[in-house]
C-alpha cells in the first residue's frame, strides 16, 4: 500500500474483456512529503479520482477486491483519496 | 514481516468502506539496528501504534486480511505489533 499522485490516464481499446469499463489511471508513488517514491504505475480507479489528486493505492490480489466486480485481473487499485498526510519525528 | 518505524499518517474521507475508522500510517522499513532500508509505504494500523514507534509490519494481503478481520477486502499491508526490543547476536539493539 502506498500514497501516490494521479498523473495521467490510460486508454486501451484493445484490452482483456474483463477490463472493459475499468478506469485506468497513471499514478506516481510519493512519500509523506510528496516526493517521488518509486516508479509510476497504472492503477484501477474505483473512486472516480481526478488528475493531480493524492490517493492511497493497494497492491496484490487484494486490489481487485476494491472494484465492483471483485474477480478482475488488476494488481493495483486506488482505495482512498487523501485529504491530508503528515510526518512525525 | 518486517521491522518498521511509524513516520507519519495519511487520512482521507473518500475511501473504500473497509478503511472507515482505520488509521493509515506511513512506515519506513528498518534493520534490527534501527537504520532505514528500502522505501517507505503505507500500512493500516491494527494495534494502536503511535508516531515514531518501532512496529512489526506485514506487507502481504492474506496476512493483512486476517489481522484486520476483513476477509474479502482490499487491504494489503498492516501494522500488527509494537516492538519492545530487538535482540540480534546477543546484544539488544534498536529497542523502542
Amino acid at each position: 500500500m502506498e500514497q501516490a499522485r494521479v498523473i495521467g490516464t490510460v486508454v486501451a481499446t484493445v484490452i482483456d474483456p474483463s477490463l472493459v469499463g475499468v478506469r485506468l489511471l497513471v499514478v506516481q508513488p510519493e512519500d509523506a512529503d510528496g516526493a517521488p517514491n518509486g516508479p509510476p504505475t497504472v492503477a484501477a480507479d474505483a473512486l472516480q479520482c481526478g488528475a493531480g489528486e493524492r490517493v492511497q493505492i493497494v497492491h496484490g490480489r487484494e486490489a481487485a477486491l476494491a472494484l465492483p466486480i471483485s474477480f478482475t485481473p488488476v494488481d493495483v487499485a486506488i482505495v482512498a483519496i487523501v485529504d491530508g498526510s503528515d510526518r512525525c519525528s | 514481516m518486517m521491522l518498521a518505524r511509524v513516520i507519519g499518517r495519511s487520512w482521507s474521507s473518500i475511501k473504500h468502506p473497509t478503511y472507515n475508522g482505520r488509521i493509515v500510517f506511513h512506515v519506513q522499513p528498518v534493520r534490527p539496528d534501527g537504520s532505514s532500508i528500502g522505501r517507505p509505504f503505507l500500512a493500516v494500523d491494527a494495534v494502536g501504534a503511535g508516531p515514531g514507534e518501532l512496529v512489526l509490519v506485514a506487507r502481504e494481503g492474506n496476512t493483512a486480511r486476517q489481522v484486520l478481520e476483513a476477509p474479502e477486502q482490499p487491504v494489503h499491508a498492516v501494522v500488527m505489533g509494537i516492538v519492545d526490543e530487538v535482540s540480534v547476536a546477543g546484544a539488544p539493539k534498536g529497542s523502542a
